[in-house]
Parts: structure tokens; sequence; C-alpha cells
């Protein structure tokens, strides 16, 4: 076993034991971020250079390093450097457990790497726990009656959720008697449909367990409460690297375990194109009447997700050989990472500020802050779905590979729904632009946010506009699977 | 391939936009010049190209100017623009009414930076649409046009504002959205987005994977939205109303081409067979909003909300003109598009400074101005004249060639009763300009309004620049039709 394979994931596990240790001895916290931010970017950096190494796999084959666990482990360190630096100004909310706060980041994002990597029933489920665990603490680090609130509620149902899945991977276990994923295909060889109801049932509770991370509907309960209560860095993470983490695991399981034979293939897809259209339906309509931001934005991740479902419905028929549902969704989960993080990191600039996440007190922040309203403005349109913006790219290269598919039907339920989302999006656009500003003065914001923000704003424009590169990388993503 | 004119003119309003945004230092006076060099260039450019452009006979069909660049390759997305007989003058067009749109709001004084740069971006992604060969950039053109005018119409414009400004988003977006599946479908079906090819190859082979129905209609709708056709047009008097002056004119002039242009250019092109098997449809659709929309105008009391009711009316001939699918009847829409740009551009420049200056909109309130301002008064009934079809005027040569091609068209059943049908719809507008012009204008002199000013030289400008436009076009109006000639003859030939 080859552990230079693995140094990603041991830089975050010692950086986060190191964060820990160094809290006890600094005054000046502003430390931990730097040791934070030097760990995550050591670990995407070592994360590119093995992009064009050999690839092998870990632990008896439990992890697998290809391709495609590469790029989500990019794009996790990616997205956990912009939430600590987003997080630098929120974190003067708590005087108590900055270390933690910084330790359980890195732990929650050494988890998702895992996520991206598994390549083994039992390593999945460790590592799903690993993330969830630190973000059950996590959501409650704010330590008031919502915040509370949410992070039980997220324990509660994230238990069932877990529950769920573990039952189903027992099922699948029963059927095939193999763990690994590559073995369970290989037992798959031939089953009929008629011969392996259960088979199907696992495979079902298996998506219900996942649905719960990717916040699809009716799995979605538990969103606009955390959504809410959560510090909003945190919410950031959770509606970008947990969803982000969810879609790897589903493409990795459904891939490479139950891509094969064909009628299984198209059951899921079909199972994941209604859920799709559920989660499209229910987001877009109930984030219409939403008043506080946070909400409005968990309702849209929901709705999200449906346009995602779309490209693994779209994988579930797609022939087998082909990369384009996975691509797609590899590329939709980048530039989605980019917009959402962008509307975050914009909203707790402005949050922090007026001390409000209402969208009414949003009202001429176009006058106070036109650079973070432009910001918001941008990631709201590049989540419409409209050009220049990537979301739009993302849709439309998702979309593709449905119409691709077969699945015109689909893709015109899906296309209508964006255009229900652009009422609500638009809604805040309005508020900052031409609502009346509370006071006159102009809110001040801090470097390290507004650097973060550039970077997700540019790369929101970059995809949009020539998203050539990003497309590539996404199919060689999609394509370089091991097991 | 040399210089790259259309890239020239398609991104120099958008950097002027940049420009504008960006130069803190600039004071409004120079916001305003730059806004004016940013588009007269493209302008001068445009009218460079027009004179420029191959009329031989040899060139019907071709695509001149070209500019082709892989853009993003596992797409297999092409940076390819062109402008060919029917869309060249389109260009000219925009680029002409997006310079006087500047002009038409040297008025503004309420956040002028965000204003200019909102509307060049918009002349820009019109451009973008006009120029553009390869489906998913005129796509993308077509969707940012959106966001400007959301702006423009919600910041700067009057009334129930905010509502109009949504509703003209959501209206368009729902039509877009369609036409995106559509697009996805062209493109499953052949593996194309080029234009061209899709044209030039048939669709053969599209039958049996896809019906060729479904396609015409996902990308019609997207179309019909904008152009506006009877029954999705219900955004677009809100619109026009609400929205500020300049933006009207764009909208009027431009915008709504939009969809006529994309129906001639994707819908008739490229599905000629299912085009003739619902142009009946498509005719009688037209006819409702020809009757419908000048019955409605007839009723109206808002000076901007009559012509923009009119604009309806006048959009169910363009209709009318490409679904008679004949080379006359086609030429003639596309000279209408051209005719109502100028014409509607005008009779809404003008109404803007009725408002402007007089502070009234409403019809019954105003009356006898035609003492009290007589160069408006002028120019404005020659606008009405034009509008209602008057000889030498430019709508008199649109809407014949329209009622002489659909009359003679032999494609479509039964098209001369319709096409008489139509006409009567000229008889009603020549009711409402009339009627709105007497109202205005004349009958007896009203004293409050003694101490209103008429135009003044920069207004006079523009005023008179428009109005030679269309006299010339209506005097000699083969300057335009020679050339859509050689972008129609091809669809044509297909019928």
């Amino acid at each position: 076993m080859n552990l230079t394979l693995f140094v990603p994931e041991l830089t975050l596990a010692a950086a986060a034991v190191a964060v820990i240790l160094l809290d006890l001895f600094v005054r000046d916290k502003r430390w931990l971020a730097w040791l934070s931010l030097a760990a995550l970017v050591t670990a995407g950096g070592v994360a590119i250079g093995m992009w064009h190494g050999e690839f092998g796999a870990l632990f008896n084959n439990m992890l697998a390093v290809d391709g495609f666990a590469i790029f989500f482990k990019v794009l996790f360190a990616g997205i956990a450097i912009l939430v600590v630096l987003a997080s630098t100004d929120y974190i003067g909310k708590f005087e108590r457990f900055q270390g933690e706060y910084y330790a359980l980041l890195l732990m929650a994002t050494l988890g998702m790497m895992l996520m991206a990597a598994t390549a083994d029933l039992i390593s999945l489920y460790i590592a799903l726990e690993l993330t969830s665990i630190s973000l059950y603490v996590l959501v409650g680090f704010l330590k008031d009656r919502k915040s509370t609130e949410a992070s039980l509620k997220y324990l509660l149902l994230g238990a069932i959720a877990s529950a769920v899945l573990l039952y189903g991977m027992a099922l699948v276990f029963g059927f095939t008697g193999q763990t690994q994923l590559g073995a369970i295909a290989q037992a798959l060889q031939g089953v009929s449909l008629a011969g392996s109801p259960g088979l199907l049932m696992g495979i079902v509770l298996m998506i219900a367990g996942f649905g719960f991370k990717i916040a699809a509907v009716p799995f979605q309960m538990w969103v606009p409460d955390v959504y809410e209560g959560a510090p909003t860095p945190i919410t950031a993470f959770l509606s970008v690297g947990s969803k982000a983490a969810g879609f790897a695991i589903i493409l990795r399981i459904f891939h490479s375990a139950f891509g094969l034979p064909d009628w299984l293939a198209a059951n899921w897809g079909m199972i994941f194109a209604v859920v799709a259209i559920v989660s499209m339906i229910v987001g877009n309509v109930t984030a219409i009447p939403q008043t506080n931001i946070k909400r409005m934005l968990g309702y849209s991740s929901i709705a999200q997700a449906g346009y995602l479902m779309v490209g693994l419905a779209a994988l579930g028929f797609a022939p087998a050989t082909s990369v384009m549902g996975q691509s797609a969704i590899i590329f939709f989960l980048t530039s989605y990472a980019l917009t959402n993080l962008g509307a975050f990191i914009a909203i707790i600039a402005i949050s922090n500020q007026i001390g409000s996440d209402n969208i009414a007190d949003y009202a001429g922040m176009g006058r106070r802050a036109p650079l973070l309203a432009l910001a918001l403005t941008l990631c709201l349109i590049s989540l419409i779905g409209m050009p220049p913006a990537a979301g739009f790219m993302a849709k439309f290269y998702v979309f593709r590979a449905a119409v691709l598919n077969d699945l015109l039907w689909l893709v015109i339920i899906a296309v209508i729904n964006s255009v229900i989302s652009a009422y609500y999006y638009l809604r805040v656009v309005k508020v900052m632009w031409l609502g009346k500003a509370a006071s006159p003065e102009n809110l001040p914001s801090s470097t390290a946010p507004r650097f973060a923000l550039a970077v997700c704003c540019l790369g929101v424009l970059f995809i949009g506009i020539v998203p050539g590169l990003f497309l590539r990388l996404a199919e060689l993503a999609g394509k370089l699977f091991q097991f | 391939m040399g210089f790259n004119w259309l890239t020239t003119i398609l991104f120099l309003p958008v950097a002027g936009a940049i420009v504008i945004a960006l130069y803190r230092g600039a004071n409004e006076r120079l916001i305003k010049r730059l806004a004016a060099v940013f588009t007269l260039i493209p302008l001068a450019l445009a009218i460079y190209l027009f004179i420029a452009f191959d009329r031989s006979a040899g060139a019907a069909g071709l695509v001149q100017f070209e500019e082709n660049y892989l853009w993003i390759g596992p797409l297999n997305a092409y940076y390819h623009l062109g402008v060919d007989g029917l869309s060249m003058p389109l260009l000219l067009l925009t680029t002409l009414l997006g310079f006087l749109a500047v002009l038409i709001s040297w008025k503004v004084h309420d956040r002028p930076r965000e204003f200019f740069a909102w509307l060049l971006l918009l002349e820009t992604s019109i451009i973008g649409v006009f120029v553009s060969l390869d489906l998913l950039l005129f796509f993308i053109m077509w969707e940012i046009e959106v966001i400007p005018m959301y702006f423009l119409i919600s910041i700067w414009g009057s009334g129930r504002r905010e509502y109009s400004a949504i509703k003209y988003v959501l209206y368009t977006l729902f039509g877009s959205a369609f036409m995106l599946a559509g697009i996805l479908s062209l493109y499953f079906t052949t593996g194309s987005l080029s234009m061209l090819e899709i044209s030039r190859q048939g669709l053969g082979m599209v039958q049996s994977i896809m019906p060729a129905g479904a396609i015409f209609w996902l990308l019609f709708i997207g179309f019909a939205v904008k152009l506006p056709m009877f029954p999705l047009h219900t955004w677009l008097p809100d619109a026009h109303t609400d929205a500020p002056t300049a933006v009207s004119v764009m909208l009027a002039g431009v915008l709504i081409k939009m969809g006529g242009y994309g129906m001639i250019r994707l819908c008739v092109s490229m599905f000629p067979d299912t085009a003739q098997q619902y142009a009946q449809i498509m005719i009688i659709l037209a006819l409702i909003g020809i009757l419908y929309g000048a019955a409605v105008t007839l009723m109206q009391t808002d000076i901007k909300r009559m012509i923009a009711y009119s604009s309806i009316s006048h959009m169910g001939y363009v209709l009318l003109g490409i679904f008679a699918l004949g080379q006359v009847s086609l030429t003639g829409a596309a000279l209408q598009m051209f005719s109502h740009g100028i014409v509607t551009g005008l009779l809404f420049a003008m109404a803007g400074l009725l408002i402007h200056n007089v502070g009234v909109r409403d019809l019954r309130q105003l009356g006898g101005l035609a003492r009290q301002v007589p160069v408006m008064t002028a120019v404005f009934s020659i606008a009405g004249l034009a509008s209602l079809g008057l000889p030498l005027t430019s709508g008199f040569a649109a809407e014949f060639l329209i009622f002489v091609g659909s009359y003679s068209s032999t494609t479509v059943p039964h098209l001369h009763v319709y096409t008489i049908i139509a006409i009567i719809g000229v008889v009603l507008t020549a009711g409402y300009i009339l009627w709105m012009l007497q109202q205005a204008f004349y009958g007896p002199v009203k004293k409050e309004y003694n101490k209103v000013k008429d135009a003044d030289g920069m207004e006079k400008f523009y005023m008179f620049l428009l109005v030679a436009l269309i006299i010339l076009v209506g005097v000699y109006p083969a300057i335009l039709t020679d050339m859509f000639k050689l972008g129609i003859a091809p669809i044509a030939g297909m019928f």
C-alpha cells in the first residue's frame, strides 16, 4: 500500500489536531484560521499534484484514488478554504471554542474527501458519519435557541437517515454477499428483476439515506430550520460541501455498483427523475413566500438538488459507457459551489453589519454596499441559470445530458421550474437595488471575505463565459473511475 | 478573415458600459458623451458594412463578414458570427436605434451611470442575437437582454414599473425556457449547434428520433412570446407603457424584432415542412393579433399604451407575412420589421418627448398642441401616417409587399381570404392613428399648454433623421428589399 496517496487526508487530520492544540497557546485566534488555511491549501495542492500521477487503491480497496476522487478532493479543499475565509469575521460572535470550530471544519472536509474516494460500503458509512457528526456540532455552534434546535433536528433526522441507509446497505450486502463496489457490480450481472425485489428495496433505501444528505424531497424537512439556525458560514458549507459530497458518493455507487445491468439502471434512473421533479417543484414553490434570506436559499438548494438529479436520471438512462451524466453533475456541482458560496459570503458580509437575515432589511444595499450587492446579484442570476453566469452553462450541460438520453419531458419540467425560481431570486435583487435604504451610511467589509467573494464571482463569470477548461476537467473526472 | 468587424460592433457597446460603470470620476456630461461615442462607432461601422455588403445575385444565402472560432470544445460550440441579407438591415437598425436611444435619454438625470451602462449592455445583447450563427451563442445573447431590461424598466420606469418589469422577465424567461429545450433537442438530433449547418443539411434525420413538430413548437413559443403573438402578448402593453422612453424605443424598435427574426431564421428555414403544415393556424393567430390589437388600440387613452397596442397589431402583419411562406411576403415581413422599428421607435420617442414637455399622457386632456409645438406635431403626424401605411412612407411599402405576397402565395390554402380580412386592420389603424393625432394636436388651443417647449436641437436631429429614413425607405424600398431578398431567397425556395 502506498501511503503517499493518502497525504491530503493525513494533512487534514493532523491539522485538525494541531489547531486544537494551538488554540491552547495563542491569544490571537487568527493564527487558527491561518493554520487551517495552510493545511487546506497543502491538501488541495497535493491532490492537484496527484492528478497526473499514478492512481491506486488504499486499505484493501476500501478507498480509491482515481481522477474522480482527486477532482472532488480539490473541490472540497477549495470550498473549505472559502468557508474559512468567510468565517474570519463571523467567528467574532463566539468568544470560545474557535479552535474547535476550525478543527471540526477540517474534520468535516476530511470526511467529504473520504466520501468521494470510498469504494466500499463500510468505508462509505464511516466517511459519511465523520462528516455528519462534525456538522451536527458545527450547526449548534451559536448556542442560541434557534441554533440548538437546528442542531438537534439535524442530529435526529440525520441519525434516522443513517439508519435507513445502513438498512439499505445491509439488504444489498445480503443479496450480493459483497461490500466492495466492484464486487457488488460483478455479483449483480445476470440478476433479473423478478428475482430481486429485495435488492431494489435496498437500493431505494439507500437513495432515501443519500436523499437526506443532498436535501432531496421528501427528505428535506431539516433544511429550512438548519439553514436558518446554523452559523451562516456553516450553512454555506452545508449547502455546498455536504451536497457535493452526497452527489459524489451517489455517482460513485450508482455508476460503479449499480450501473449494470441496464434494467436496474433504468429503474433507479426513473426514481431519481421522479424525486428530481418533486424536489424542483417543492423547493421553488416554497421558496417564494420566504422572508428570511437563509431560509430562502435553503429552499433554493432543494430545487438545485432537483436540477442535479435530472443529471442522475440521465446517468441512469445513459449507456454504461457514457460519461455524460457524471461529467454534467460534476460540472454543475463545481459551478454551484462557486455560485452558492459567493451568495452566502455576500450575505455573511451584509448580515453581519446590519444584524438581520430578513430580505426586507436588504433594501438599498445597491447604494450602501454596491460591490457586495453586485456580487450577490451576479450569484443570484447564476442560480436562476441565466447567462453569462456559470449557472447557465451548468444547467445547459445537465439538460443536454438529459435530452440526449430521451428525457426531454424532464428537461421541460426543469426549465419551467427555472422560470419560477427567477421570481424569488429577483425579488432579492429588486429589494437591494430599488428599495429605500434604512440608513445612508456605507457598509464596511473586511479583506478576507472580500477576497473570497472576488474569487467566487470571477469563477462564476469565467465558467459562464469560457467553460471549456472546466468542462474538460469534469469530463476527465467522470471518466477516471477506478472502480 | 481580416478585421473582425462584427466582433467590434458587438462588443463596443458593452465595453462602453464597463468604462462607464467603472470610471468613477466621470460626471453626468461625460457619461452621456461616452455612451454616445460607444454607440456612434458601431453605427458607423454598421453603415460601412451595409455599404460594403455584396449585393450581387451570387451572394444569395451566403453569410458575409463571417467570424468563426472554436469556443467550447467539449460542446462543439463555436463563436460564430456573420450577417446575411436578412440580418444585415436589422443590425443596422439596432445600432441606429442604440445610438438614438442615448440621444433620447439625454434628459435622464437619475442615476445616469447605471442607466447608460444598462442601456449599452442591452444594445450588445440585441446585436448579438442578430449576428450569432451558433445556437448556444444566440441563446445566451437572447437571455442576457432580460437583465438590463429588468433594471431599466423597474428603476427608471413610471407607473406600475416593478410589476411590469417582473412580468416582462417572467414572460421572456418562460418563452426562452421552451426555446432552450428546443435548442437542446435540435442539438441532440443533429449533433450540431451551427445554424448554417442545420439549415443546409435539412432535418431529414430528425423525424426518426424526435418529431420535428415538437422541436418546431418548442422554438416557436420562445419567439412568439417576444414578437408578441396573440395570446402571448399581454406583457407588451405594460412593459412599453411603464418603460422609460429610450427603452420603449429599443423595445418596440428592435427587441420584439428578435421574435420575427428567430421565426424566419430557425422555425421556417429549419422546419419548412412543419411550418407549412401549421401555417394556417399561425395565420389565423396573426389575424386575431391584427384585428384584436387594432380594436384594443382604439379604446386606449394613454398615449404610450396606445402605441404599444398598435405594435401588437403591426406585428400581426409580420406573422402573416412570415407564414404566407412566399418570397414576396417574407420580404414584406422583413421590411415591416425594419419599418416598424423606425416608425414606432419615432412614435415612442415623440410620445416620450411629449410627456416630458407637457407632463400629461392622457389623450383626453391633450389637445390643440399644433399651434404651440409645430415641429413635434409635424413629426408626430408623419410617424403616425407612416404607421397607418400612407404611400411614400416605409409603412406602405412593407404592408403592400405583405398583402401582395400573401394574396398571391399558393403554399397555404384560402390565403386570399385571410389577406382581405387582414386589410380590414389597416382601416382600424387609420382610425386610431387619426383619432390620436386629432386628440393631441388639433382641435381648440388650450391655454395651459402655451408655455410648452417644442423640440430642441438634439431632439430635432434624431427626429428628422428618422423621418428622412422613413421617407427614404418609402420612396426607394429596394435599398432594403434587394438585401432582404438575398437572405430570403433560399428560404422561400424551399416551398
